[in-house]
């Protein structure tokens, strides 16, 4: 297990390797389906971002909400795929990493390699367990979409596994 | 004629929408810690004690196990013999699961209509399945569907000279389709024959026996058992990274069907498939 302070700069990702077991320590931005989409939306219309996207990881993910005296409930990873195609505005937008589950379109795998990215995996429908990973969570954009607002968390300890490097390696062409 | 309120019905469903949510079902949990002493893939095998350390911490925090608290399927069989009194029977179990979700800090993930997509912020409507049985009971069971798994579900309408093989080869090729993005592993619902939409109940309903209990009919029993061995040898393993433990069960039921067809359904549900039940 590798412990890695975030943000993720672009040393540090060219560094990581498909397969690796991560730790991470540090900041990181929740994002699904329908902030995704609005992203994309304000990209298009060169409106400025609710959020920098330098050098920060997005974290596919919609929490339930916190029981009194957590910062979150449970918060386990959303299927990686559909936001494929949201994701390379994003990264030319300066994206550092995701955080998902399951699979990646080639084109996401290749717009990785190019722009240095690297994509993660997390234990789908381990929420409970991830939620005592993160130790502060505060929505930072979209509140009206509920449980798909972008949440800012802190997070320590937070497991994932390398799963596309910025090589273009896939973890799931390789087992 | 026993008399059950609607006051009651409406509090129970709600209990239900939060234990369902938050204790994994003991069959679920045996079979994973089966899987565990089973798999020989170290990544798998890590994998598995997450998630069952998951169902631990779930448990003992008082969390969902998946933050995906899903679509709340409400089963209710209804005694012929019961009266129920007091509001809408439909309404009181809605005003439960509002209140379940509510009470239980689940995530409400309904959206009003699929084209506008505006979350109802209530979790509701349910989806309700509701049988007229005989006797004085009513039993009711809550199971939260997540959309990962769902979302890999499929029917096909086959001719009715298919095979078995094409039968599992269909099977098989869902199950290849779902990669990671399903949770694996996986708890696979099949319905065969019926019609269209009585397949594709079934395929569901199925999701509600207990793993490791065979359909007592001999030569569906025998497919299940095969195609569990088929799927376990797919290499996807638990998060799609390897091993052979990709399905924990396979459960299939049939129904008679037309001479012209033979509809397939297959429900696709993860190691988070969940369900809590009570009888009034
Ligand atoms: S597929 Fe199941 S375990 Fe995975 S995120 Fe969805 S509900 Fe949770």
């Amino acid at each position: 297990m590798i412990k890695i302070e975030l943000p993720l700069d672009r040393k540090k990702r060219v560094s990581l390797k498909t397969g690796q077991r991560l730790l991470l320590y540090g900041k990181l931005y929740t994002a699904r389906d329908m902030a995704h989409k609005r992203l994309r939306e304000m990209i298009r219309k060169r409106s400025p971002l609710p959020i920098s996207l330098k050098g920060e990881i997005l974290y596919y993910c919609g929490p339930t909400p916190p029981p009194p005296g957590r910062p979150i409930g449970s918060c386990g990873p959303t299927t990686s795929s559909r936001m494929d195609p949201f994701t390379i505005p994003l990264l030319k937008k300066g994206l550092g990493g995701m955080i998902g589950k399951g699979r990646r379109s080639p084109d996401i795998r290749r717009a990785i390699k190019s722009h240095r990215g690297v994509y993660l995996i997390a234990t789908g429908g381990a929420g409970a367990l991830l939620s005592g990973k993160v130790k502060r969570a505060s929505i930072v954009a979209f509140r009206d979409l509920g449980p798909e607002a972008i949440y800012e968390l802190e997070v320590e300890g937070f497991p994932v596994i390398v799963a596309i490097d910025s090589r273009g390696r896939d973890i799931y062409d390789e087992k | 004629m026993k008399k059950i309120n609607t006051r009651k019905i409406k509090q129970i469903v709600s209990q239900l929408c939060i234990e369902a949510n938050m204790n994994l079902r003991k069959d679920i949990l045996n079979a994973l810690k089966k899987a565990l002493k089973v798999e020989r893939n170290k990544r798998a095998k890590r994998i598995l004690r997450e998630i069952i350390d998951n169902a631990r911490i779930a448990k003992t925090e008082r969390l969902p196990i998946c933050q995906d608290t899903g679509v709340a399927v409400v089963y209710c069989e209804i005694g012929q013999d019961v009266s129920i009194v007091g509001s809408e029977f439909e309404k009181a179990v809605n005003e439960g699961v509002r209140e379940g979700y509510r009470k239980g800090n689940l995530r409400k993930s309904v959206v009003s209509s699929p084209i506008e997509r505006e979350n109802t912020r209530t979790n509701t409507p349910a989806v309700i399945h509701t049988r007229i049985v005989p006797g004085n009971k009513l039993r009711i069971t809550v199971c939260p569907k997540g959309f990962g798994s769902e979302n890999k579900s499929d029917i096909r309408m086959f001719e009715p000279t298919a095979t078995t093989k094409d039968i599992k080869d269909f099977v098989l090729d869902v199950v290849r389709n779902c990669g990671a993005e399903a949770c694996p592993p996986l708890v696979l619902g099949i319905g065969i024959g019926g019609t269209f939409e009585k397949a594709a109940g079934l395929a569901k309903l199925s999701l509600l026996r207990p793993i490791g209990k065979r359909n007592p009919k001999k030569h569906i029993g025998r497919l299940e058992r095969e195609l569990l061995g088929d799927i376990n040898r797919l290499n996807i393993g638990p998060m799609g990274l390897g091993g052979k433990t990709t399905a924990l069960a396979v459960n299939i039921l049939e129904f008679p069907t037309h001479i012209a067809g033979l509809p397939v359904a297959v429900c696709v549900s993860c190691h988070a498939t969940r369900s809590a039940k009570k009888v009034l």
